[in-house]
């Protein structure tokens, strides 16, 4: 059970740019360095120093899903995750167009569709990634350090509030 | 496999293009990398020929272990006959160009010839095409680099490019790629210029094959957690490599005032806490960034905060800017050095060179060498922060008589200037030395005289020598892979084992270097990071090459003697101050001024100098002149060279 409620997570300002995680994911999964194969991919803006890293969100109303024409693609609920089987896949694409983060890849090599399966509850690019720019929790936990990280900035200005009033009085 | 990526000869002149495979024998003698273009260069050039001459052959490559998983896999080695010293010219940046090179199917690329008008080429998947580049000309680092991505519609493409520092043949003008990723020192850039080869964009989506995919993830993962866990590195991944400023400059290792101090004071504003603190404010709490896959992330994102390029976004600053905009030129500013900084990313021009050149004619302005008359009526006092940012200027565009002769580099400069003007350059074979002041440490003295490309650290400084290591840790790091039994001394004022360290790093740097991995991921900075015995492991799990600890040092002393011989050919002499294994003489004359107890008042003692060259050149297998003896060629199996085989 413990494994069931886990998500990535994403902390874009954390992210380094480094790509690694594009490496790892298509060594791990396909035994090749190719950051064309990888399930995730460092969206840059090189001039500003911003860095977005972009992959499946594991949609619970997948769009993926519902497009398929011949229901390849179905949820895992064990893992949390959305699955494509390949016996059953035509290779129309229309997943690739409707996904509303660009998360469903497809191959040009193979002339097949890919997407991130979190490595079957062991996430290669989390494992690598040193920042935890890309994290895997439970689902319950993300809204809580959410809650956490605004509460400190409401924490802050608060004490600063105390240090303005006594400097006024 | 990366073993089948391809070597591609290109001729700028004929528009000529051929692409080979490059044979296993040749991996296993030079690697690739800079090992593999130490060879090329030695074979595919002349005695003799004019460095900015079509007869120059420009040679752009990745290392052997481009994009695989050794961690830090993305240095990029260019060389061709210097411009600026006449000798080796090789410069070695990160960022993300030779993964993209790789995966279209390439980790050599040999330029010859000249293009009639600004070409750039475009590399993907297995093909090479050679483009007008008229709509580039005259555009900056960055500029170039959106406009090609634009021009050819995918925003993934990554270029190396020159900027106007290298369209105008500054001998000094840097390879670039990113926002900040430089090819430095002895003017790569301007050897591209002189070909009008504006820029090489690269994009490929061909797979390499890795040989053991399990055991090479799991074997970077134990790499990985290594190298975080070095002290060093977290530190580095914090502020950058300005982290290195405040030890050194508190003991009294930064040269100040060009060489008239080794400490600089009141330098609060530009100290490495000043500079993460800017980078706070202007970028956010995360401001680190990394080439590819590197954990090290020791590149500060920052904005300028002030001054006329105020809210402008830029990387860095580097140690070397530190040393090349503050201390050689006595000036504390953060704008100064940030707004410099910014420059020569944009114009393409190396920090420390041109640094080092303004400082030297600060110097000579105040001795009344140089006069108003040569700078155009500029107050080239220094500490003038103004005076510094128009001379790069114009040294970047070749304006105003000394910005023209500048730009020619130390050596041609010292001539057109006269006096006594060669005195006070602070240089080995050509090139400006760094802002590291050698004179309290025999070592790092060594490694700046002997290193093949001229004064520079990045050879084979031994920089952990500044640690005061206890011997036994000495011993186990220099002992391996080949057996060393001779003195080692913990005390960096020392001669003593000093040459069998500048050896064994030079060989290690070669290593690295021809691997394509960074230096920071070395027996660099940390002594506890990985090195020969790991890269056995690494080549082997990710190409499927089998090579021994012992090997990869074999391969590295063999590439190290083929850039010595390509020095030999040029007419490297042992003492000659021009082209030479020899430091400026001030190094032997001028004792320091300020710094440690253990620091002040010293200077490089002659007969002690000549001694570790003795002792370095016998590690070699030189003669005493430091020419190969016939045995060493042929142990090293280079006693036919140049011999044609690629």
């Amino acid at each position: 059970m413990e494994q069931m409620g886990k998500v990535l997570v994403i902390t874009p300002e954390k992210c380094t740019g480094c790509r690694l995680c594009e490496l790892v994911c298509s060594v791990y999964h396909d035994g090749v360095s190719n950051a064309q194969r990888s399930r995730i991919k460092i969206v840059k803006w090189e001039s500003e120093g911003i860095y977005i890293p972009m992959t499946c969100q594991q949609c619970q109303d997948a769009p993926c899903m519902i497009v398929c024409p011949v229901k390849a693609i179905s949820r895992d609920e064990n893992l949390n995750r959305v699955m494509v089987n390949h016996d059953i896949c035509i290779g129309c694409r229309s997943c690739v167009a409707v996904c509303p983060f660009g998360a469903m890849g497809f191959n040009v090599i193979d002339r097949k569709n890919f997407k991130c399966d979190l490595c079957d509850g062991d996430p290669q690019c989390v494992r690598f990634c040193d920042m935890k720019a890309v994290d895997y929790v439970d689902a319950d936990k993300v809204a809580i350090l959410k809650k956490r990280a605004a509460a400190e900035k409401i924490t802050a200005a608060q004490r600063q509030a105390i240090v303005l009033e006594s400097e006024l009085r | 496999m990366a073993l089948n990526r391809k070597i591609a000869y290109i001729d700028l002149s004929t528009g000529k293009i051929e692409i080979k495979p490059i044979p296993i024998e040749i991996r296993k003698k030079f690697l690739g990398g800079r090992g593999l273009d130490a060879y090329l260069l030695y074979n595919h050039t002349k005695k003799g020929i004019d460095p900015l001459g079509p007869e120059n052959v420009l040679i752009v490559s990745g290392g052997i272990l481009t994009a695989t998983l050794a961690s830090a896999t993305s240095r990029c080695h260019v060389m061709a006959k210097s411009p600026l010293g006449g000798m080796v010219g090789s410069c070695n940046m990160g960022g993300f160009f030779t993964p993209e090179l790789a995966w279209a199917g390439f980790h050599h690329l040999v330029i010859k010839g000249k293009a009639e008008k600004p070409v750039f080429l475009w590399i993907h998947n297995g093909k090479i095409e050679i483009r007008d580049a008229s709509f580039l000309w005259g555009k900056t680092v960055t500029e170039t680099q959106w406009a090609i991505r634009e021009a050819l519609g995918d925003e993934d493409i990554k270029s190396l490019v020159i900027g106007p520092a290298g369209e105008n043949l500054v001998r000094y003008a840097n390879v670039m790629t990113g926002i900040k990723n430089s090819g430095g020192r002895t003017g790569m850039g301007a050897v591209m210029g002189s070909k009008n080869l504006k820029a090489i964009a690269a994009r490929g989506t061909m797979d390499i094959k890795i040989a053991y995919p399990r055991e090479a993830l799991e074997y970077n993962k134990r790499f990985i957690d290594q190298i975080t866990s070095a002290k060093v590195n977290q530190t580095q991944g914090t502020l950058g490599t300005p982290f290195i400023w405040g030890a050194t400059n508190s003991w009294g290792g930064i040269r100040t005032r060009n060489f008239q101090y080794n400490q600089m004071l009141y330098c609060d504003e530009i100290e490495p806490e000043s500079i993460d603190e800017n980078a706070t404010k202007t970028i956010g709490p995360y401001h680190m960034a990394a080439c590819f896959g590197c954990q090290v992330h020791c590149r500060a994102k920052y904005r300028i905060p002030s001054g006329p390029y105020a809210g402008r976004y830029d990387e860095g600053p580097e140690y070397t800017s530190q040393g090349a905009f503050c201390s050689e030129p006595d000036i504390p500013s953060l704008e100064a050095l940030l707004t410099a900084n910014h420059l020569v990313d944009q114009w393409g021009v190396d920090n420390l060179e041109i640094g080092s050149l303004i400082s030297w004619a600060m110097e000579l302005y105040e001795l009344g060498i140089l006069t108003d008359k040569e700078t155009d009526g500029l107050d080239l006092r220094f500490g003038n922060a103004e005076a510094m940012l128009e001379m790069i200027r114009r040294i970047c565009f070749r304006e105003g008589w000394l910005g023209n002769v500048l730009a020619d580099g130390g050596l041609i400069a010292s001539e057109k200037i006269g006096k006594n003007s060669f005195d006070y350059l602070i240089q080995v074979k050509g090139v400006s030395n760094l802002h590291s002041d050698e004179r309290a440490t025999p070592a790092l003295a060594l490694n700046i005289a002997t290193a093949s490309r001229g004064s520079d650290h990045l050879r084979s400084r031994p920089a952990i020598d500044l640690y005061h290591l206890p011997v036994d840790v000495l011993r186990k790091i220099y002992s391996s892979p080949v057996p060393y039994d001779g003195p080692l001394s913990s005390e960096h004022t020392e001669y003593i084992g000093k040459p069998w360290q500048v050896f064994w790093h030079e060989n290690c740097y070669m290593a690295v270097d021809s691997l394509g991995i960074c230096k920071y991921h070395t027996t660099f900075l940390g002594a506890t990071l990985p090195n020969f015995e790991d890269w056995s492991r690494v080549l082997y799990y990710n190409t499927g090459l089998e090579l021994s600890p012992k090997d990869i040092w074999d391969i590295a002393e063999r590439c190290n003697m083929l850039e010595r011989l390509f020095n030999l050919r040029e007419g490297l002499t042992r003492n000659d101050p021009y082209r030479g294994d020899m430091l400026n003489h001030r190094y032997f004359d001028e004792p320091t001024r300020r710094g440690a107890p253990d620091v002040v008042g010293r200077v490089i003692d002659r007969e002690k100098f000549n001694k570790m060259i003795d002792e370095f050149y016998e590690y070699k297998g030189l003669d005493k002149n430091g020419v190969p003896k016939p045995e060493t060629l042929k142990r090293l199996g280079l006693d036919n060279e140049p011999s044609h085989l690629l």
